[in-house]
């Protein structure tokens, strides 16, 4: 075990697989001696050189291109998107090339693009973004979203290990507030499996990223007055992982999905749909989705905090779906 | 060092109003960094020293009816289309009353059409084709009007940035493309981004003019552009001028830019455009010792009262979030 930050298993994780894999390098931008906007690739050019950390200039539409083409040709790219808010640029290349051309004629393309998203950071309208959604509409590509330092590093190894396009939204609000113990060693978390953050019987709140924090925050604030939450976190957003969504449906009866992008076309509407469908008769009240309005992120601190969901607005939907 | 002959078609009182644009956006910028440093500026602030001759330069070519579209580097271009000290201070501070209410953050959706000014997003360089846009809409109307806008010697590696530069080229429109270089793209140096020595070399494969000029200097930016301008409203279409300069801090305030040469700066802070612009002033005889002692206690002031403006400013209440996300 070592106990590392979320930014220090992101870095960990590519570090070990650069180690273990010649095939993998690093695309982005000012990510070699300056180590990244966030410092994820700190002291990497120095250890695996500028062969396999490579600073891009800006032209994501053509440096993500190019990695898919490499990973065609048998490499496995990873590319960092200096804010998730400019992955727009390349948009073109991950939604029609990537995610199609297996479908199409079967050339593999094992590509990781990280995406550092999110917002609380007081960072503005492209700064902040949490564009998962715009992927998971994508079939092809698989998306995830890691919260925890474990999840972090043993998603970002089996996306490196994955023979698909994998986008990794990594949450910038967690890089330095979240630390816990992460095994050593070889293992991988494997895409397509959420996780019980906590076990709870009255109210199931599904989250991924930030917002798994916001979320076991408030099941502790609620449970003093004995309402006992349970907390999945979904950490892959394609493909979705259905059991588990059914799963803590069926324990509790009445679900909340949270998250932070905003609410229309957003991925609470799939997992509440997917709820509707399969256990309906399970349930016990409407199923709630919290997510932010639908607007883009503002960046005064009072419009930012009425936009972002937080602890204190999850309990309140908590208490008040507990009552129903 | 020769004078720009744009001096001769500026008259004293001209000179000092570049000066005072100038030395104004560097007061308002280092009070920006203080505050930023104090934590009265949440969020980010992008540094604009070694910028200040390229945005005011350039933008004092414009006409009345003329629209700009400023990027980050540009405080220099927003102050002196009239949009106020108080308004932007109170921007970067995420008050009601700053330019964009505090929805967008520091430089980033300062748009007031009213002092036709575009507004810029992060992605860069997402405002050259709205230039070229406005462009058009001058060209379809008959105007006689040019737009103006900006880009870094890093932008220029993306595709956006050629789109751009060739549809403009295309349709002969009455657009006028800055290139700031200022050597690096947050940390990453020329050397790694392009190979060839001129960004403007690149406006000859487009078909249209592209000059280099010392960015260092307002008098040539100035003319630079003027010519520029002229041309482009005789309807002989775009033209791209390079300002070579340097970018004497860190990329935003967050960043020491620790990693550029210090002799590389050291070389570069020799030719400040203030000092430049002062030195110019002086060999000229149009300055005096009081005369710029005034004009500074002036613009202190003026800055002072922006600060005070901003900080008595309401914050946003945060249901104010909801209004306005469509046209009426
Ligand atoms: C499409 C896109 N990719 C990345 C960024 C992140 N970013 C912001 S400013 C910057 C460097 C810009 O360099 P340059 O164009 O030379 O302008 P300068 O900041 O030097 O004035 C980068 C990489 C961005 N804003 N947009
Ligand atoms: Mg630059």
């Amino acid at each position: 075990m070592t106990e590392l930050t979320y930014l220090q298993a992101i870095s960990a994780a590519l570090w070990e697989e650069m180690e273990a894999d010649e095939r993998v390098l690093l695309l982005g931008e000012d990510i070699g001696p300056f180590g990244g906007a966030f410092k994820v690739t700190k002291g990497f050019v120095e250890r695996f050189g500028e062969r396999r950390v490579m600073d891009m200039p800006m032209s994501e539409w053509a440096f993500v291109g190019a990695a898919i083409g490499a990973a065609m040709l048998g490499l496995r790219p990873v590319v960092e998107i200096q804010f998730a808010d400019f992955i727009a640029t390349p948009f073109d290349m991950i939604v029609n090339q990537a995610a199609t051309c297996y479908y199409r004629w079967q050339a593999p393309v094992p590509l990781v693009i990280r995406a550092p998203s999110g917002g609380g950071l007081r960072a503005g309208p492209f700064h902040s973004q949490n564009p998962e959604a715009w992927f998971v509409h994508r079939p092809g590509l698989k998306v995830v979203a890691p919260a925890s330092p474990r999840d972090a590093k043993g998603l970002l190894r089996a996306a490196i290990r994955d023979n698909n396009p994998v986008i990794y939204f990594e949450n910038k609000y967690l890089y330095r507030k979240v630390k816990e113990d992460v095994p050593d060693g070889d293992w991988t978390v494997p895409i397509g499996q959420a996780d019980v953050k906590r076990r709870g019987r009255d109210v199931s709140v599904i989250a991924y990223g930030s917002m798994v924090y916001e979320a076991l925050e408030a099941a502790e604030t609620v449970a003093a007055g004995g309402i006992d939450v349970e907390v999945l976190d979904l950490r892959t957003l394609l493909p979705l992982d259905r059991d588990a969504i059914l799963g803590t449906a069926e324990r509790t009866g009445k679900v909340i999905v949270v998250h932070e992008a905003t609410l229309t076309g957003g991925v609470g509407g799939e997992v509440t749909a997917i709820i509707a469908e399969h256990a309906f008769e399970l349930l016990d009240a409407p199923l709630v989705r919290l997510a932010a309005p639908d607007t883009p992120v503002p960046f005064s601190p009072p419009l930012e905090d009425f936009f972002r969901p937080n602890a204190v607005k999850i309990a309140e939907a908590v208490r008040k779906l507990a009552a129903y | 060092m020769t004078l720009a002959t744009a001096v001769r078609s500026l008259t004293r009182d001209d000179l000092h109003t570049l000066l005072y644009w100038m030395r104004l956006t560097r007061a308002f910028d280092d009070r920006v960094r203080l505050l930023y440093n104090q934590g009265r500026i949440p969020g980010a602030a992008f540094s604009q020293r070694g910028h200040e001759a390229i945005s005011v330069g350039s933008s004092f070519a414009l006409g009345p009816d003329d629209v700009v579209a400023p990027m980050h580097r540009d405080l220099g271009a927003y102050l002196l289309r009239g949009m106020t000290p108080r308004r932007i201070m109170a921007q970067m501070m995420g008050r009601v009353t700053g330019v964009s209410r505090g929805r967008d953050v520091n430089t980033h959706g300062m748009g007031d059409l009213s002092l036709n000014i575009i507004g810029y997003v992060s992605p860069l360089p997402d405002s050259m084709p709205l230039a070229v846009g406005a462009a058009l809409a001058f060209q379809y109307r008959g105007e006689a009007r040019v737009a103006l806008t900006y880009f870094g010697d890093g932008s220029s590696s993306e595709g956006g940035c050629h789109e751009s530069l060739n549809l403009a080229a295309v349709w002969r429109a009455p657009v006028v493309f800055i290139c700031e270089n200022n050597q690096y793209a947050y940390s990453t140096p020329l050397s790694r981004q392009l190979t060839v020595e001129n960004i403007a070399d690149r406006a000859a494969g487009y078909g249209f003019p592209g000059i280099v000029v010392d960015g260092n200097d307002v008098l040539a930016v100035y003319e630079a552009t003027q010519a520029a301008m002229a041309r482009a409203r005789r309807g002989d279409g775009p033209t791209l001028i390079e300002c070579k300069t340097m970018r004497m801090l860190g990329h935003a305030y967050h960043d020491d830019g620790s990693y550029v040469p210090r002799d590389l700066l050291d070389e570069w802070s020799r030719r400040d455009p203030l000092l430049v612009y002062e030195r110019q002033l002086r060999d000229l005889g149009a300055l005096t010792d009081d005369e710029l002692a005034a004009l500074d206690r002036r613009i202190a002031a003026q800055v002072d009262d922006a600060v005070d403006f901003a900080e008595a400013s309401p914050w946003p209440a945060g249901e104010d979030c909801l209004e306005g996300v469509y046209a009426l």
